[in-house]
């Protein structure tokens, strides 16, 4: 076997906290080779240490087969390393050819280098089938031509090692796939990937071995035909894990969520939603699935009330909603509507917030925040301990700020709020977007147990795999217009695919 | 109609003097802002310039050892600065804010112990200054009507400082948007995780830019006390080093426009001058207090939105943590 990289009882600390702790791995040279682990178990702190973005304070890394000191990431790139950041590395402002030229100019002005970047650029832009135009400005660039601009930058130099740190998490499905089928043909090239992720997913369909990492520690290698998605994942977590829900029959009831003919259409004049009729029971999961810009956002968005629906009407619990309402967030919520947003970051959490006042956030004119006019510390205080134990928040610390939480946990604080409210009716967008296996499984698990006490859900996700593994009845929405609602007995990828894109579906509902 | 040209290139000769360390300053300004360090301390930066050159100039009767003294002082706060902000990610405005504090106080301390005259300088004599350059044939050019003058008003005349100032804003121009240089410390500005991944110094990168708008306050300083004037007063950058911070804005962080900022802001100071106890047609005399204050007055009235949304790099201000 010719390895490309090796590392040796790599260990970094960042003050008390052991990031990375005697990490041993060896990459092949010529492979895909995947590490998986959730949010926090260390992964980029390792990728960054190749990287020469931190320094490791103990072990040595090996490029093929030499031992090398690492101090910057003018080293890693000296020595054939190419990275794709989770977060773009790229000026906005400047044209993709500068970007690709910022590092490796070529002299001390532009132009002496212009023209040798451009080519290499063109070069392998054809090569690797990475279409994107040089002189394009980057701010005007979709997310996945952002991303073929970042493999342009991390190869340019001829990398031998590419590290892509959770390259999917923005990528469409699509997109996606295309990036995988790059990263083939850069393999049979003779590049060594490096892919970090933690969707099992992704492991299984395109790694040749995986590595998997937990708290900071190496905890396996495989070869990836010989492991299992249930393997990794309970190498990941540390104890076994449900992949797939047990979800007991749903006993819809009364009606308690409608929607007759709902339109809406922003203040430029698109119509964004169109005729949208359906109906949630208590007690069951109505999922919306649809290739994401179909319309969902603007969906979730109408029925929480921070839209306007500008044609149709919403029965919610029995009160009639119409366009001539004037309705906000704040009405809905008291009509017994709860909401948990698909962006958290700016609808679901206060981030500079400590975690016992997001904990109140909507509820802070209830007895939640003390009976008084001002804030009772002491109330607000309880009513957070309470709830992180509840829903297993991690760390239980309700005076740390939201920003300082992991994504599962901070989603955690907003499901216990929202969940403890107890609702009729709950609206759910993306629940466990950027969210790790273990809060999944547990997120999974919450939102069942809350329709079996029967509240009426609608749930909104990208992930197939989610909408149907949770939802009794999914609607599929296409240019914001229902395409149809099936039994989820009845949906499999195909059936479900076609609608996406369009298809009606006759049969069912 | 003569009588009128003349009073306008007189303006304009004005307006030329008095932009100069405008120009400089603004220049530095956008070196240091366009990599993402806040700038304040033009102003405390112009000041030190001027009392270290007419300082050395007056105790060693070379004004050019005043000159590159002067740019040494610039760096010298620039560093601190840097020190402040890059090197221990202080708050850049706080540190620009010392920096002022400081250079207005050190001034005045330093000056009366040195000289004793209540924080002034001692005048220089014409040949320890930078002394107004007479161009090649004006007196030629004088027997053509209108050129000549302008010949010998506008572009000829004027202290070697001035024709610097005007030098610089095609070079930094050049050197922003042409360079290596340039490139980088414009992504430093705008995304500095880029340039760290790129394989270069943000700290290093940031440092130099700092120093070339030290260097140029530093000159800035210079023109101030012994070109345009002969020695040093207290508080003698008087809001310059702000004014061109604002001018710095005003163009979007961009040399050219920057440096039409500068001349709009010299015209109306100028402009003010030449007014003083003239009775302007319609309106009668205008109070100088109130011409006085139109610099300041305008300078809110455009940044209060007049001049359209400035869009400053999207790194400034903020300290770079890997």
């Amino acid at each position: 076997m010719n390895t490309a990289l090796e590392l040796k009882n790599v260990s970094k600390s960042f003050g008390l906290v052991k990031a990375n702790k005697n990490i041993n791995l060896a990459v092949e040279a010529g492979s895909i080779h995947g590490i998986i682990g959730e949010n926090g178990a260390g992964k980029s702190t390792l990728m960054n240490i190749i990287y020469g973005m931190h320094r490791a304070d103990s072990g040595e890394i090996h490029f093929g087969g030499q031992k090398v000191d690492v101090r910057s990431s003018a080293d890693a790139i000296e020595h054939g390393i190419g990275m794709v950041h989770q977060h773009f590395m790229l000026v906005p402002t400047f044209t993709v050819l500068e970007n690709v030229m910022l590092g490796t100019e070529g002299g001390l002005m532009l132009r002496d280098g212009r023209g040798a970047a451009l080519e290499r650029l063109l070069h392998l832009s054809e090569t690797y089938n990475l279409q994107v135009d040089p002189h394009a400005l980057v701010s005007d660039l979709n997310v996945g031509q952002r991303q073929r601009v970042e493999i342009i930058k991390a190869l340019k130099g001829g990398a031998k090692v590419l590290i892509l740190d959770e390259p999917t998490g923005v990528l469409t499905p699509q997109e996606a796939d295309q990036l995988f089928e790059i990263l083939k043909v850069l393999r049979d090239d003779g590049v060594s990937v490096l892919l970090i992720t933690h969707k099992l997913s992704e492991i299984m369909d395109i790694t040749d071995t995986v590595s998997i990492m937990r708290q900071g520690e190496m905890v396996g290698h495989r070869k990836t035909s010989e492991t299992s998605p249930q393997e990794l994942a309970e190498l990941m977590v540390g104890r076994e894990v449900l992949l797939e829900v047990d979800r007991k029959p749903a006993k819809p009831a009364e009606v308690r969520f409608s929607a007759k003919n709902l339109g809406y259409t922003n203040a430029q004049g698109v119509v964004e939603l169109e005729d949208i009729n359906f109906e949630v029971r208590s007690g069951e999961i109505l999922g919306v699935a649809g290739v994401s810009g179909n319309g969902q956002t603007q969906l979730m968005e109408t029925l929480a009330g921070m839209r306007h629906l500008t044609s149709g009407s919403l029965n919610i619990l029995g009160t009639e909603v119409t366009a001539a309402d004037q309705t906000d967030p704040r009405i809905i919520r008291d009509l017994g509507v709860g909401h948990i947003p698909e962006d958290r970051h700016t609808h679901g959490l206060v981030l500079n917030f400590e975690a016992r006042e997001n904990m109140i956030l909507g509820f802070q004119d209830t007895e939640l925040a003390g009976s008084g006019k001002l804030f009772d510390y002491k109330t607000i205080q309880q009513n957070c301990e309470d709830k992180m134990a509840h829903y297993d928040v991690r760390p239980p610390n309700p005076r740390l700020n939201a920003k300082n939480f992991s994504g599962g946990n901070q989603q955690k604080i907003v499901i216990a709020r929202e969940f403890s409210a107890n609702p009729g009716v709950l609206l759910v967008g993306q629940p466990t977007r950027g969210v790790d296996v273990g809060a999944i499984e547990f997120i999974h698990k919450q939102l069942l147990e809350l329709r079996d006490a029967g509240c009426a859900i609608l749930l909104v996700s990208v992930e197939l795999d989610e909408i149907m593994s949770l939802s009794d009845r999914i609607m599929v929405l296409c240019g914001g217009q229902n395409v149809g609602i099936i039994d989820s007995a009845d949906a499999d990828r195909q059936t479900l695919g076609l609608m996406m894109a369009g298809q009606r579906q006759e049969a069912a509902a | 109609m003569a009588d009128f040209l003349y009073q306008l290139l007189l303006s304009l000769d004005a307006t030329l003097r008095i932009a100069t360390p405008l120009m400089l300053c603004a220049m530095a300004g956008i070196f240091s802002e366009r990599s993402g360090i806040v700038d304040i301390s033009l102003e405390g930066k112009l000041l030190s310039g001027a009392f270290v050159a007419a300082t050395i100039a007056a105790l060693t009767g070379s004004a050019w050892l005043g000159l590159g003294c002067a740019m040494l002082a610039g760096i010298f706060m620039s560093l601190i600065h840097g020190f402040a902000c890059i090197t221990h990610r202080g708050d850049q405005v706080v540190s620009g804010v010392a920096i002022n504090i400081l250079a207005s106080g050190l001034t005045i301390v330093l000056g009366i112990a040195l000289f004793k005259r209540g924080g002034q300088t001692p005048s220089l004599p014409r040949e320890d200054r930078f002394t107004p350059i007479e161009w090649w044939g004006v007196d030629m050019m004088d027997s053509v009507p209108v050129l000549g003058t302008i010949y010998r008003q506008l572009i000829s005349g004027h202290n070697m400082l001035v024709y610097v100032a005007l030098l610089a804003v095609p070079l930094t121009a050049l050197i922003l948007y042409r360079s290596r240089f340039g490139l980088r410390l414009r992504a430093v500005g705008e995304v500095p995780e880029a340039v760290d991944s790129a394989g270069i110094s943000v700290t290093w990168l940031r440092y130099r830019a700092l120093i070339v708008g030290g260097a140029l306050c530093g000159i800035a300083g210079a023109y101030l006390s012994i070109a345009q004037g002969g020695n040093f007063v207290r508080e003698m950058s008087a809001g310059k080093g702000y004014i061109a911070l604002a001018a710095v804005i005003f163009g979007n962080w961009k040399p050219l426009s920057a440096f039409m900022a500068c001349l709009m802001f010299g015209f109306l100071e100028a402009a003010t001058t030449r007014l003083e106890g003239v009775a302007l047609p319609l309106i009668g005399e205008v109070p100088t207090q109130l011409m006085l204050a139109m610099p300041y007055v305008l300078t809110v009235l455009l940044l209060a939105g007049f001049i359209g949304k400035p869009r400053p790099p999207a790194a400034i201000g903020r300290p770079y943590h890997k």
